[in-house]
Order: C-alpha cells, then sequence, then structure tokens
C-alpha cells in the first residue's frame, strides 16, 4: 500500500521535467505567436525592426544567430575535436584524469565572465589591429566559440572512449600508424556522438545571451564582414525586454518562440543520434 | 592517399599539432581564470564582502549581493532537489524501457538544451506576471529551479544506477518493501553521486545572469523577505562591467564569482571522484 | 498570492535613466530614515509606467513625458535631464550641429572630417528600442530622420559611455549628469550643456525625469516624494548633474 502511493507520487514527481518544458513552451508561444498573426508573415520575416512602429521584421537578427553560431563553430569543431582526440587516445590515463575536469571547469565559467574578458581583451585587441568597431561577429564568434568547447570536447571523448579497442588494435595490426587509426577508423566510428556533441554545442551558442550582449555590438544592420557589428535574437530579447510593451513586448516574445523553436529541433536530432546507438 | 611524408613524420606532425591545440584550450582557461583572479583579488577584503552597495556599486561592497545569490540558490536548491532525485528514482526503480520512461527522459534532455535567455522569458511572463510574484527572489529562485532540474535527474541517475543490484537484493532478503530499499539503501549508497548533481546545479545557477536578470530585477537594496528584488553577483558583475561603474568593483566582484564556482566544482569532482573510487 | 510590499517598504521601478539618480536619494534617504527601505529598480519608462498601473510598484520612474494611451497616473516633475551627445576623451571633435549630428545618426554621414581619429570611421552608438532616452533623442535632435540599423546598440546610458570612454572613434548620447572624465560632452551648435545653460534653456536639449503614481501618496511613499521634493532632495539631484525642479519652477 506504501509502495503504491509512493510509486504514484513519484511519477507524478518524474513528470516534472516535462510538464516544466510544456509549460515553457505554452507561455512562450501564447505570448510569441499571436503577434506574427497580428503584424503577418510578410512583416515578420522582413528586415525592417521597428516594434514601437509597427516593424516586427526579424530577419535581421535570425542571420546575425547563424552567423555568430557558424563562426563558434568555426573556432569550437577544430579545437574541441582536436583536444577530445588528444585525451582520448594521445594522453595517459594520469593525463586524462587532470585534462577532463580542467576542461569541464570551462563549462562553469559564467557566460558574464567571457563576455567581460570579451571586453576588455578580444574586443579592443580587434578593434586596433583590424580596425571597425571591435564589438564584431569575429568577437564573439571567437567567445562563443571556447564556451562551446567543453560541450564538444567532452561528448566527443566519450564517443571515441566508447570505440571498441579491437577496431585499435586491428588497425595497428594491419600496419596503420596511430593517426591513421584515428582519421580513418576512430573518427568514423564515433561520428554519431561526435556529431550529436556539436549539436548541442551549436544549440548552446545559439542560445547564448549575456556575452553576446557584452561583445557584438547589437547593430541590427546584417553585417557586411565579420569585423562589423551584428545583433542576434537573443540578444535583442535581452536588450528589449525591460523596455517592452504590448506588441513590442509580443514581438520579443515572438524572437523567442523562434529561438525555442530552433533549440528544439537541434536537441531533438542530438537525442536521436545519441539515442540509436 | 599521396603523402610524400613517412608515416612517422606525419605522426608527429599530426601530435604535435593535436598537442598544440589542447594546450592552446588548456592555457585559455587558466588565463580567463588567472586573469580575473590577479585583477581581483586586492578588492577582496572583508570591507568589501560586508558592506553595503553605494553609488550603484562605485562605493561601498557587495553584501546584497551575496545574500541574494544565496536566497536565490537556497530557493532554487531546495525545490529542485526533491523533484530530481525523485525523477532519478523513479526512472531508475520503477520504470523499464517504455513510452513513459522515454517520455520523462526526453523532458530531461530537452530541458537541459534550453537557453537560460528563453527561462528569462519565462519566469518572466510565469511567476513575475502571471503568478504575480513581482521581480523577486522567489521568482528567480523558482526559474532556476526549473533550470537546474535537469542537471540534478541525470546525475541523480547515473548515482542510483550505479548502486550495485545486490544491495537492493540483500534488502528484499531481508523482508525491506521497495520504498524502504530506496530511501534506506539505495538513495544513502548514492548519496555522493546525488549531491554532486546538487553541487553541480547550484553552480549553474550562481553563474545565472539571463534567467534572473528578468525574474529577480536588480534591487541593490538589502533583501529583506523572499519577496524581495535582489541583484545577484552575476547580475552586478555583468552591470558593474557593462556600464563601466568601477572596474576594480567589477573585478572584485568576479574574483568573488569565480572562487564560489571554481570551490563548487572542485567539491562536486571530489564527491564524484570518491563515489566512482568506491564502486567501480 | 499576493506580492505585498513588504511593510516599511517603498517599490520603486521605472526608468533606467532615473534609477541612478533617484538610488543616490534613497541612499540619504535611508540613512535619515533606517527603517524605511527604498527598493529602486530598474526596467524602463515604459515598464515604470506599466507597473504603476498594474500596483507592482509604489512609484513609478519615466524619463519621457507620457503617451495619450497612459493617462491617469499622478505625475511628478523632480528634475529636467540634459541629453549630451559624447564623444572619446581624445577626439578633436568638440562641436556638432544639429543637422551633422542628424546625419551621422541616420548613416548619411559615415567619416569624420576632422583629423586625428584612427581610421576616421564614425561609430556611433545608439540607444535600444522602447529606451526614453532614445525616444527623446529622436524628438529633440532626429526629427524625421530614422536612427541607422548600422548604430552599435547598448541599453543603458553606462553601456553607452562605455563604449565611447573605450572607443576613440565613437559617438554617443546619455545623461548629461552622467558624462565623467574618461569622455567629453560636445557643444551643439555652440553652446555646451553645462548646468548653467541647462538652467537658462540655452542648451535645449533636456527630458523631464518624473515619478508616478496611481493615487495620493500615504505613509512611506509620501514621506519619500517629499524628501525627492525638499531642499535636501534637490540639492542631491542638482549634485549629481541635474536641474532641479525647484529651479525649473523659479524660472
Amino acid at each position: 500500500m506504501k509502495d503504491k502511493i509512493a510509486e504514484k507520487l513519484l511519477l507524478f514527481i518524474a513528470l516534472s521535467a516535462i510538464i516544466s518544458l510544456m509549460l515553457i513552451t505554452f507561455f512562450i508561444f501564447q505570448q510569441g505567436i499571436p503577434l506574427i498573426f497580428k503584424a503577418g508573415l510578410g512583416n515578420f520575416l522582413s528586415l525592417k525592426w521597428a516594434p514601437t512602429r509597427g516593424g516586427f521584421g526579424i530577419l535581421s537578427m535570425v542571420v546575425g544567430s547563424l552567423m555568430v553560431t557558424a563562426g563558434a563553430l568555426a573556432v569550437g569543431i577544430p579545437f574541441g575535436l582536436a583536444a577530445a582526440i588528444f585525451l582520448a587516445e594521445f594522453s595517459s590515463k594520469a593525463i586524462q584524469k587532470t585534462l577532463k575536469p580542467i576542461i569541464e571547469l570551462l563549462a562553469g565559467i559564467p557566460s558574464v565572465v567571457y563576455g567581460f574578458i570579451g571586453i576588455v581583451i578580444l574586443v579592443p585587441f580587434i578593434r586596433e589591429t583590424f580596425g571597425g568597431p571591435g564589438f564584431s561577429v569575429l568577437a564573439a564568434s571567437i567567445i562563443l566559440g571556447i564556451m562551446i568547447l567543453p560541450t564538444i570536447v567532452s561528448i566527443s571523448y566519450d564517443a571515441l572512449l566508447a570505440v571498441p579497442n579491437t577496431y585499435r588494435e586491428g588497425s595497428y595490426a594491419v600496419g596503420a600508424t596511430k593517426w591513421q587509426t584515428v582519421v580513418l577508423l576512430l573518427l568514423p566510428a564515433a561520428r554519431s556522438g561526435i556529431v550529436a556533441g556539436i549539436i548541442l554545442g551549436m544549440g548552446r551558442a545559439i542560445g547564448e545571451t549575456m556575452a553576446v550582449i557584452m561583445i557584438a555590438g547589437n547593430a541590427l544592420k546584417i553585417p557586411g564582414s565579420i569585423l562589423d557589428s551584428v545583433r542576434t535574437l537573443t540578444s535583442t530579447i535581452a536588450l528589449e525586454l525591460g523596455y517592452a510593451a504590448g506588441d513590442h513586448r509580443g514581438a520579443l516574445f515572438a524572437c523567442g518562440s523562434i529561438l525555442f523553436l530552433i533549440i528544439i529541433v537541434l536537441n531533438i536530432i542530438a537525442i536521436r543520434i545519441t539515442s540509436r546507438k | 592517399m599521396t603523402f610524400r611524408i613517412g608515416p612517422r613524420t606525419s605522426q608527429i606532425i599530426f601530435y604535435v599539432i593535436l598537442l598544440t591545440m589542447t594546450a592552446i584550450v588548456v592555457i585559455v582557461l587558466f588565463f580567463i581564470i588567472f586573469y580575473v583572479l590577479r585583477n581581483g583579488v586586492d578588492q577582496l577584503t572583508l570591507e568589501f564582502l560586508s558592506d553595503k552597495t553605494r553609488e550603484m556599486g562605485k562605493e561601498g561592497g557587495i553584501l546584497p549581493s551575496i545574500l541574494g545569490t544565496l536566497f536565490i540558490t537556497v530557493v532554487a536548491t531546495v525545490i529542485a532537489t526533491p523533484l530530481g532525485v525523485g525523477s532519478a528514482v523513479y526512472l531508475v526503480e520503477y520504470t523499464r524501457a517504455g513510452p513513459i520512461r522515454r517520455i520523462i527522459s526526453f523532458g530531461a534532455d530537452c530541458l537541459a538544451g534550453v537557453p537560460s535567455i528563453i527561462f528569462g522569458l519565462f519566469g518572466f511572463i510565469f511567476f513575475v506576471i502571471s503568478m504575480n510574484l513581482g521581480w523577486s527572489i522567489l521568482s528567480g529562485g523558482l526559474t532556476l529551479a526549473v533550470m537546474i532540474l535537469p542537471t540534478i535527474i541525470r546525475t541523480s541517475e547515473e548515482a542510483i544506477k550505479s548502486v550495485p543490484h545486490t544491495y537492493r537484493e540483500i534488502s528484499y532478503s531481508l523482508g525491506g518493501g521497495k520504498l524502504d530499499t530506496i530511501l534506506r539503501v539505495v538513495i544513502p549508497t548514492a548519496l555522493p553521486g546525488i549531491l554532486t548533481g546538487v553541487i553541480l546545479g547550484i553552480g549553474r545557477a550562481v553563474g545565472e545572469t539571463a534567467a534572473v536578470i528578468f525574474t529577480a530585477g536588480s534591487s541593490l537594496g538589502l533583501p529583506t523577505s523572499i519577496f524581495s528584488s535582489t541583484r545577484t553577483l552575476a547580475v552586478h558583475f555583468y552591470i558593474l562591467a557593462r556600464e563601466g561603474i568601477s572596474m576594480p568593483k567589477a573585478y572584485g566582484t568576479a574574483a568573488v564569482l569565480i572562487i564560489i564556482i571554481l570551490a563548487i566544482n572542485f567539491i562536486a569532482y571530489r564527491l564524484m571522484h570518491r563515489f566512482i573510487a568506491r564502486y567501480y | 498570492m499576493n506580492c505585498a510590499p513588504n511593510k516599511g517598504g517603498v517599490i520603486i521601478a521605472g526608468s533606467t535613466s532615473v534609477q541612478p539618480f533617484i538610488e543616490k536619494v534613497a541612499e540619504h534617504f535611508m540613512e535619515k530614515y533606517p527603517d524605511i527601505t527604498i527598493n529602486v529598480q530598474g526596467g524602463g519608462s515604459t515598464a515604470g509606467v506599466q507597473a504603476t498601473m498594474n500596483g507592482t510598484c509604489d512609484i513609478g520612474t519615466s524619463s519621457r513625458n507620457l503617451k495619450p494611451t497612459e493617462r491617469g497616473l499622478k505625475v511628478i516633475l523632480i528634475a529636467l535631464d540634459g541629453i549630451a551627445v559624447i564623444v572619446h576623451r581624445s577626439s578633436p571633435v568638440g562641436d556638432l550641429s544639429v543637422e551633422r549630428i542628424r546625419r551621422i545618426f541616420s548613416g548619411h554621414q559615415k567619416e569624420w572630417n576632422e583629423s586625428g581619429i584612427a581610421g576616421n570611421v564614425i561609430i556611433p552608438v545608439t540607444r535600444e528600442e522602447g529606451s526614453g532616452t532614445r525616444a527623446s533623442f529622436e524628438e529633440m535632435i532626429m526629427g524625421d530622420e530614422a536612427i541607422s540599423d548600422a548604430c552599435l546598440v547598448q541599453d543603458s546610458n553606462g553601456a553607452v559611455r562605455e563604449i565611447i570612454a573605450t572607443t576613440p572613434q565613437g559617438v554617443g548620447y546619455i545623461s548629461v549628469g552622467l558624462v565623467d572624465e574618461r569622455e567629453k560632452a560636445v557643444a551643439i551648435e555652440g553652446i555646451k550643456p553645462t548646468l548653467a545653460n541647462l538652467i537658462t534653456e540655452k542648451y535645449r536639449f533636456a527630458r523631464p525625469f518624473l515619478l508616478l503614481l496611481r493615487e495620493e501618496p500615504t505613509g512611506n511613499v509620501k514621506k519619500f516624494i517629499d524628501y525627492v521634493l525638499s531642499e535636501e532632495g534637490q540639492e542631491i539631484l542638482a549634485g549629481s548633474g541635474l536641474i532641479p525642479a525647484n529651479k525649473v519652477a523659479a524660472d
């Protein structure tokens, strides 16, 4: 009897995560979707963002988010994969045990600290070396690239370790060198895990807010080069939410809805890939 | 492939590239921590930690933000821990592969990937406005509770899974019911692992900005109740740094934040390590 | 659940431009009346109006006049705030015409005429959509011209100031009271935004700082408002670079 009640109670508790997810979905969409209909798709997908005067176009922000995310991946994937391969295949147990938690520590550093490092070091450096305002796609890409490293390293590392040792032994037996084994055998074998890590890193980059606001400059214009300032969906929400009322607030929730949709799709892809194993 | 260089040379080149890139990653990490600490440590006086904030943060200390962070984190942890551990217990002890298990897992995995600004939007519209809790420690804490829930579920799940089956069988053979077994055997054994999850959740809550700035506000006053608005350390640091109010105070606040995060991660790591050493 | 403000506390919310000034007055007030807590929030002028209307705060603040749709609140002018156009400390630019400011922020002029600015490009920094400061700037200076999408966007006076202070090519606009030694305010049409010029209205670019109330103030709320309007409170505002309301009224 006691066990039956406990089971029901625990089931209820266990549904808390999915219920939270449903509540979030409901409230974000309920606040955002009506505005999309009210403004009309043409307006919503246009370039003109002036929400206090009826312009609800989010196109430049969507492009901005994609540019910054692509930049982050360009930085994060090579370094993340290199570190994961080095740790998994070229390091002793002792080095693995020290370095992996240290790299995972990167994930614990608050995003505002990354943004701050961006402001005091990276932005002035870019401005003085390459010109432009410094607050730029480049600055945001580098900082976000660093921020997604732990996700990519840790998941790729686990995926590499999960490749059975017989693969390695077989490869060496036919005379392949270690790097040939890694490139030709282990990376393809660990592919699904690595892709999942990259997709989750992508989700992190596209959703990051505070660090991006601090270093991207937030100009609405679609950047013409990586040295130009850029505005993302997330930074628009955070910049304007405090002031927004009525349709303006609705428009920010509409931005949130689009962001949320992108994230959910990325999550589902990542979950699918990892659970296929 | 038509490489002219011999296999040994290419092996060395490959190794050097990997080593260099890994070294860059580690150096960047150490640089960030070192840079913040070096510039902030001078600020860390007892007065800075125990004084009220004055002139928007230009003068005085960070006591209100320390208390605000503490209270919000406590609220978040107190709410998220039972929900997270309960979910994990249910997942491991009561379900087999099937739709319910898939739904619960999907919820946790998806929630883990939701960006903090979305939690901020949700907390703002749900707790602050719909439930009329205002910008408050309670609204901020509830929002963060939802945010750290998946961390606690996933870590606790792993911990509970790793409790050897023989433990449960012994408990059953001694006449223990399922609930007794969970409460007296499974949870105590998995406790270090569960605590690791809770501590990692705390770490996430302490460092969070986007989700709390729209739910707990940015008031600099000393919090007097759970309905007080407050400015957490991360938010205070964000405002100090972004608005150039005071660089020394910004570095000081960042140093406090980094030290807390390092300590939390270190404790979590030690706990996990001990736990793993015991059962693997 | 009801978010009844805790006894003895006064919650103020609204304009981020008013926030630092009212925060300062509140600090002095709380030293005088230690048992009354004043809680000052940002959020923005629009949020201030809304929070006052729905009772989320006791006092709202606004850095712009209320719109016709926002009537029904009791409005108290506490000070006027000049809007200064600022450039980097090292910039040779000392005087700008309204026409030129308009051309810069609308994106028609992209390079400085003055020599000695690295790279010569202009990096204009504006406030975000919805900001009271931006609305006042648009109304007083931009006229019919729209602010260009190419401008950098920041969400507070402080954040704009911080970029200008560190960017030699930058130009932005903030509250006169917040200009510090790391950047400089330019003269507009030959007139510097000094306190004297603001009081005599020679410098025309100023906007009101307002407190908003839903009903006649009582208790601690009244005590605080009386303090803001008192000799002492107005002195503090004047000391922070604002034109206190009692000076405006005297003219």
